[in-house]
């Protein structure tokens, strides 16, 4: 591990290193409205000056005329775009005469990942539990990970819906990243101070003449983060947590959220940890099949078909699904939480409902609750 | 597949054509449904008629008028599967509009001698009359599902049909919110799946072509479109629609009223 200083224009030399590298650089830029991660080729591709503003059910961007690389939070998609995509070929059929033939493709790509949250790489940590350990690993998934990089970034604001903190996800970023950044913005000075985690980090840290960093610098970005987690407004309460969750099944707020929740699916789709997915055959008329693997969500009336109907006719059923898993039976699984603290569930929901008011809510034993606490 | 290939029959009741034109817009894979099923009756297509019964029916437009029940229900008897084809088969169409006014008032007003006229109160759903095998939404109807519908026929398996949200498929397309990022009603979140999420894709919120989805939640969809500022006879008549007589689309412009 080393602790250096890059330089503002040295941004954009770790940028075409990595491209020269073969990466396909993916980080963050202004497209349809909002902050998307997207291919990159340059540093001035970056939303230099921009912020977001996220809210229950609102979501806009504010350029506020700065020189700043990094001063949104996070973009609407999560990187589980790239390592999980929303639809995956998993192979083809194709008929030959009388017989048939299978044809797998594997042409995974090489990702570097510029710009990863401290909540977004915790989420990809996550995944990795769910993806590659125990006895079914899922080897599109160890492919597309064993091949990227990522450069994660500290975040410098927060949004209204942010609260890693009180999730254990951020806002600084202790491992699991190859090269961590902080964008240091003090005094008139502006760089960044950059932290090679891995070999593969290091690697890149060679191609680029870096200075080495200080206790100033790192009391300077300690101080910053220290900051950023005091802007944070929102936070679950984890202390008992999943006890109360598993003891209220019939918590009167159950019904007071169903009536708000649309069963859109959007929270799922949004949600960098969720990993539900169904398998269809596509098929074509000359006898060709495509079998794909494509996200699927908890709020979905088919998700839960079985022979003979559906074990969770309700929508208040499935929200329960959904936040309980987040919260208590997760730990059981995978021996975390399922939530991050990203916000986005809250941001992209339309009527704005709000998980950590929810779980505030579903603490209130049910004989004290009054509607609409 | 030579004579095993199943003969098709096209109908028509009350409706503009576009549906039974997707079939004839499938165009690159025409030629193989031509080849994979028999097309028998098809008047929209051809003048030839090869007599019944037929394997497979597909019928587009809703029922209004006495003669349309009669049919409806010779095409069942002489039909192995029915299968609707849009918005005005599923829910009765854009023409439901009249069921909730007086369609006799209508007549009066429109023709000139309204003596002839012989029409029902209601303009209905195929499915009021006869028992339907599989609806295929839409106003009109998305042109890959009706190729799936086929292809699933001749596969002999159930059709990809999904009956989620309109959300769910500009999150899989990567669609940036209408609503949440750009202030646009959208009726996404209550509508069916169906044609790729086609207006939020170019920055137009959702009009509920393919009717509510499986679970749609209308007055929570009220509420959010009341926050965006949304006179109510507006949203009443955004869920007046093309499917605006299918519940729960028809209740909720109902407590708007």
């Amino acid at each position: 591990m080393e602790l250096k200083v890059l330089q503002l224009d040295q941004l954009n030399d770790l940028i075409q290193v990595l491209i020269m590298d073969d990466y396909q650089l993916i980080g963050p830029k202004v497209k349809d409205g909002v902050i998307s991660y997207d291919s990159i080729k340059s540093s001035s591709e970056l939303p230099i000056g921009i912020i977001d503003h996220q809210s229950p059910g609102k979501y806009a961007l504010q350029n506020i005329q700065s020189s700043r690389f990094f001063g949104y939070t996070v973009s609407p998609y999560s990187w589980k775009k790239y390592l999980y995509p929303p639809v995956q070929s998993l192979f083809k059929v194709n008929r030959n005469g009388k017989g048939i033939s299978f044809e797998v493709t594997n042409d995974e790509p090489r990702y570097a990942f510029l710009g990863v949250r401290g909540c977004e790489l915790n989420a990809i940590k996550i995944q990795d539990k769910i993806f590659l350990k125990g006895n079914y690993i899922d080897p599109n998934y160890k492919r597309r990970r064993e091949l990227s990089m990522i450069i994660a970034v500290e975040c410098f604001n927060t949004c209204e819906t942010c609260f890693c903190d009180s999730v254990g996800s951020g806002p600084e970023i202790p491992d699991g990243a190859d090269i961590v950044l902080t964008e240091i913005f003090e005094d008139g000075d502006h760089y960044f101070l950059a932290r090679s985690e891995t070999e593969k980090g290091q690697d890149i840290f060679n191609h680029l003449k870096l200075n080495d960093a200080d206790d100033k610098h790192v009391l300077i970005k300690d101080a910053q983060l220290e900051r950023v987690r005091t802007q944070l407004k929102r936070r679950v309460q984890t202390t008992g947590l999943k006890s109360n969750l598993m003891a209220n099944p019939d918590h009167p707020r159950w019904d007071e959220v169903a009536e708000r929740c649309l069963a859109c699916s959007n929270c799922t789709m949004v949600c960098p940890t969720c990993f539900c997915m169904t398998v269809e055959d596509v098929n074509d008329l000359d006898g060709t099949t495509d079998r794909q693997m494509r996200w699927d969500s908890c709020f979905t009336s088919e998700f839960t078909y079985i022979h003979g109907g559906n074990t969770r006719e309700s929508v208040k059923s499935r929200y329960r699904q959904w936040l309980t898993h987040k919260f208590a039976s997760w730990q059981d699984q995978f021996d975390s939480l399922g939530c991050v603290g990203c916000g986005r569930c809250i941001t992209w929901c339309p009527p704005g409902i709000d998980i950590t008011e929810e779980l505030e809510a579903l603490s209130i034993p049910s004989n004290q609750y009054k509607k609409g606490e | 597949m030579g004579n095993n290939r199943p003969k098709l029959a096209v109908w028509k009741f009350a409706s503009c054509d576009g549906c039974q034109l997707s079939l004839l817009d499938c165009e690159d894979e025409l030629l193989a449904v031509a080849e994979a099923v028999q097309i028998a009756y098809f008047p929209e297509a051809t003048r030839e008629v090869v007599e019944g019964p037929y394997d497979v029916s597909f019928v587009e437009g809703s029922v209004t008028t006495p003669h349309d029940e009669e049919r409806i229900r010779e095409i069942r008897e002489i039909s192995g599967i029915v299968i609707t084809l849009g918005a005005c088969a599923t829910s009765g169409g854009i023409q439901a509009l009249r069921n909730f006014a007086d369609v006799q008032e209508f007549t009066n007003i429109v023709y000139a001698n309204p003596q002839y006229i012989d029409t029902l109160d209601k303009s209905h759903p195929i499915s009021d009359y006869i028992k339907v095998d599989f609806e295929l939404r839409g106003c009109p109807i998305d042109k890959y599902q009706l190729l799936e519908v086929v292809i699933s026929l001749l596969a002999g398996k159930r059709p990809n049909i999904p009956t989620h949200s309109v959300c769910m498929d500009c999150k899989l397309k990567m669609n940036t919110c209408v609503l949440v990022a750009g202030n646009e009603p959208c009726l996404g979140p209550v509508t069916q799946a169906g044609c790729g999420a086609l207006c939020p894709s170019y920055n137009r919120g959702c009009y509920g072509c393919f009717g509510p989805q499986d679970s749609a939640n209308t007055d929570s969809m009220t509420e959010v479109w009341r926050h965006l500022g949304v006179a109510d006879e507006t949203i009443l008549q955004a869920f007046r629609g093309f499917n605006g007589f299918l519940e729960p689309f028809k209740g909720a412009s109902e407590r708007l009223e």
